[in-house]
């Protein structure tokens, strides 16, 4: 019996539009079992379970839950079901109180149609009382913590009669305090016999709590594994499909080595604090060099970009440029201090999708461009029909928007949107994800020259051999803090990956 | 009035925007885009055609002034209106800020409240100092927003209610009554044969089309519209562009308010823009200009308006009663926003 899975998806395909999301995907949960889902952005677990809680609808495949084909149509379907999906963001409704919540769709109603509110109290404050959770029900859930919320949105799922929880990055907004709260409740839900399907990126969770490991990459299910089996190395090498044996091979990048000796220093930034993700980062940036900044997910490698770049508040630590402390409130401070920034997120953070190439490049150098307001167009096309040529952007002509383009072309769009203002140091967050083998190599070798050219270069990049190939020094950050600083010659994908799976602060 | 030149500043892509020698990629799908984009011009050609069979008296001068004074404050208030609509904002408050300062120009152009020793310094008083006052309270409408990220149509309201209180606690609610014929040539004086209120409305359309299309602000508000976080991380001043699309705004609702009391020759607080926010922004919709901001047409708001007073006075003058214009109003909007989902999908 116990043997038995509770849940077997087997052989599953998804594709969107014409890129396979999952390949032949496959996951097994037994009854009471904790499983860590793990993989890197794109690997697949989100659509898994997706396609579990009945989001989308998989192309092929089978999926058994106790012994029974299984098709939820919604999560809420898969809800009554008896699969629960707890997500990151609370789906429940701050402003109504505890009861409404755990109640919310399936109220207690009288014959008339009216609400039992005393029968419901009554039954939520139970509910809570076998979590260990004592609070005043008839409050609004956004009243407390997010720890708190958590909870009652897995008192939410158990009162369906849940018999799998989907947990999916649940303790990325908890402190450390809250994360032991939430895990005694997954230890709870397992004596229930309740099974839980665990997503994090923090490694030391996943061995705190989970039993099984299933490891997912490019939507292909590559190693199952008790957590005893594995360590962490074996793990990261698994997630990011890095042999051990053979980490050292010929380059995979067109990233060359620096041809000069760095110059001054542009960039530092000390004891940096960001948010909730960023505790401890240091790092420092030469003219003519390519920094690599590296980290699993949830390492708070995006937040300190942001952070120099003056997009998200800083709460502690100093910001240098060229020996100088600095301030940056917004963007506009920083890029009028000669700093670029590339986000990851091209399509929401990067492009403005209806504007043309040529205004999308323009648009932090039109007040350069200017004159008393009135954007001087001769300049504006001579510079951008300049870059276009230069860098090989394709595209049918200056006018056409943006959004027509491919990624690669995109991306070299908003390269050139920083060049043309002529930048002591630009930021590259993920500067080839989601482009083609073909861009993705220009793209890198762009950044090589321009580093050649004197610009410094931060770059973070989840694709170790970019950074092993592409950096000229390397900064690991794990858990917000920088915990390892490699030169070059050092610098190889088993240390890199030995740093960010458990290196400490020196 | 061509279209190719002035008339749809769209933050690209547009057919009429083309260089000549960029191939179109898909000429079908250019030719549909193109007849919707013109679908407010054809629309207006198409009434103008239709009242020229079926109108009498149409092709008449005073036909072309009456409609035309009809929309002068509609258009006016629009063209803020757009700029707001723009960057995905919207402004409720213009029909208060014009009660204040129609409120309180009298004061000023007759002497009573302050005598600039001539009349038409006097004058200056009077249509400065109220215009300025709005735009000091578009100031703070883009303050809320901008500021403390309040949701437009929350932030305007606050003024939408208060503004007109305002206006009826300056005046203590009574009817300012005056005769100025020289302050109100703003209104009431003729150039060329049309009303110089006519003139105003067409250096706002003409300034806001060019300001749009030509200059830094009209590039960065079009980019504020169209992608936010992304206008931020390129270094735009969203904050100073937002509230800067408010001022305007304010400052149009001003000038508006001074022409409605111009032509009444009299201020009724209670009275001075009422509901003019809800034309202007279905003056907005059906000029083309997209709700969701990002990409705006100022002379596509005049032929909205224009198309909603022709669509009016058609059926006025062929004795449907107004009632049954308001109907057709909704149902013109309703269009307008069916054609914009088109365009979306």
């Amino acid at each position: 019996m116990a043997n038995e899975p509770l849940l077997s998806m087997h052989g599953i395909d998804k594709r969107f539009g014409l890129a396979p999301a999952l390949v032949g995907a496959h996951l097994d949960v037994l009854p009471g079992e904790v499983m860590a889902l793990i993989g890197q952005n794109g690997a697949g677990k989100s659509t898994m379970i997706k396609v579990l809680n009945g989001f989308v609808k998989h192309d092929a495949g089978t999926i058994q839950f106790e012994g029974k084909p299984w098709a939820a149509a919604s999560p809420e379907v898969a809800q009554r079901a008896g699969i629960s999906t707890i997500f990151q963001e609370i789906n429940l409704i701050p402003f109504r109180s505890v009861v409404e919540n755990i109640y919310l769709g399936r109220e207690i109603r009288n014959r008339a149609g009216f609400l039992r509110w005393r029968q419901m109290t009554i039954a939520a404050k139970t509910l809570l009382d076998e979590f260990g959770i004592a609070i005043d029900v008839e409050a609004p859930l956004g009243h407390y913590s997010t720890a708190i919320q958590q909870m009652v949105a897995i008192a939410r799922a158990v009162s369906f009669n849940a018999r799998l929880v989907i947990m999916d990055e649940s303790t990325s907004s908890l402190d450390d305090h809250e994360v032991q709260v939430l895990f005694a409740t997954i230890r709870r839900l397992k004596q229930q016999g309740v099974a839980v399907i665990f997503v994090s990126h923090k490694l030391d969770e996943l061995y705190a709590v989970c039993d099984r490991v299933t490891v997912m990459r490019d939507g292909r299910t590559v190693a199952v594994a008790s957590m005893a089996e594995m360590n962490k190395l074996q793990l990261v090498a698994t997630m990011l499909g890095r042999d051990l044996a053979e980490v050292r091979k010929q380059g995979a990048t067109a990233f060359s080595a620096s041809a000069r000796p760095p110059g001054a220093e542009v960039l530092a930034v000390e004891n940096l604090a960001v948010g909730r993700r960023v505790t401890n980062a240091s790092l420092n940036v030469r003219r003519g060099e390519i920094v690599g900044l590296a980290g699993l997910l949830g390492s708070g490698r995006t937040e300190t970009a942001r952070a120099i770049f003056g997009a998200d508040a800083r709460g502690g630590g100093e910001i240098r440029l060229n020996g100088k402390p600095v301030t940056f409130t917004e963007p506009h401070d920083a890029i009028a201090s000669g700093i670029g920034f590339c986000s990851e997120d091209r399509k929401q953070e990067g492009i403005i999708p209806g504007m043309s190439v040529r205004e999308n490049m323009t648009l932090a150098l039109l007040p350069a461009l200017s004159r008393s307001g009135l954007v001087d167009e001769a300049r504006q096309r001579k510079i951008v029909e300049r870059f276009i040529a230069d860098i090989g952007i394709k595209c049918s002509s200056p006018d056409q928007p943006i959004r027509e383009l491919s990624g690669g072309n995109q991306q070299k769009v908003l390269l050139a949107r920083w060049l043309c203002m002529n930048p002591e140091l630009l930021i590259f967050d993920e500067p080839t994800r989601g482009i083609d083998v073909g861009a993705k190599a220009e793209i890198q070798k762009l950044i090589r020259r321009l580093a050649d050219d004197g610009l410094g270069v931060l770059m973070i990049s989840s694709e170790l051999e970019e950074i092993v190939e592409g950096a000229d020094r390397t900064f690991v950050l794990r858990d917000g803090r920088t915990v390892s600083t490699f030169d070059r010659a050092e610098a190889s994908e088993a240390t890199l990956m030995d740093a960010m799976a458990h290196g400490t602060a020196a | 009035m061509s279209l190719d030149s002035s008339t749809t500043v769209a933050t690209g892509g547009t057919a009429g925007l083309r260089p000549p020698g960029g191939a179109p990629p898909a000429t079908g799908f250019r030719i549909g885009l193109a007849a919707r984009r013109l679908g407010a011009l054809i629309a207006l050609a198409v009434l103008i055609l239709l009242n020229l069979a079926i109108t009498p008296h149409f092709a008449t001068m005073q036909t072309l002034s009456v409609n035309l004074t009809q929309i002068c404050t509609i258009v006016i208030v629009g063209v803020g209106m757009t700029l707001v609509i723009a960057t995905g904002g919207i402004d409720l408050s213009v029909g208060s800020l014009m009660a204040i300062s129609g409120a309180l120009a009298p004061g000023f152009f007759t002497g009573a409240l302050f005598h600039g020793g001539n009349l038409y310094v006097n004058i200056g008083f009077g249509i400065v100092i109220p215009v300025m006052v709005a735009g000091l309270f578009g100031l703070f409408n883009g303050w809320l927003v901008s500021s403390f990220r309040i949701q437009p149509i929350i932030a305007t309201l606050i003024l939408f209610i208060a503004g007109r209180g305002i206006a009826q606690v300056w005046t203590n609610g009574d009817l300012q009554v005056f005769k100025a014929p020289e302050f109100q040539a703003i209104a009431l004086g003729h150039v060329l044969g049309v009303p110089f209120q006519v003139w105003i409305m067409l250096v706002f359309v003409i300034a806001a089309a060019w300001m749009l299309r030509k200059t830094v602000f009209g590039r960065q508000l079009l980019a504020v519209g169209g992608n936010e976080p992304a206008a931020r991380l390129a270094g735009v001043p969203v904050k100073r562009v937002k509230r800067l699309v408010y001022v305007i705004s304010g400052l149009c609702s001003g000038v508006a308010g001074l022409i409605v009391i111009a032509m009444n020759s009299a201020a009724d607080a209670n009275l001075i823009g009422m509901g003019v926010e809800l034309d202007a922004i279905a003056a907005v919709a059906v000029g083309g200009t997209l709700l969701s901001g990002g990409r705006a047409t100022v002379v596509g708001t005049l032929i909205g308006a224009l198309i909603i007073q022709l669509v009016r006075y058609t059926l006025l003058a062929n004795g449907v009663p107004d009632a049954a214009a308001l109907i057709a109003k909704a149902a013109l909007i309703v269009l307008a926003v069916w054609l914009q989902r088109q365009e979306r999908a």
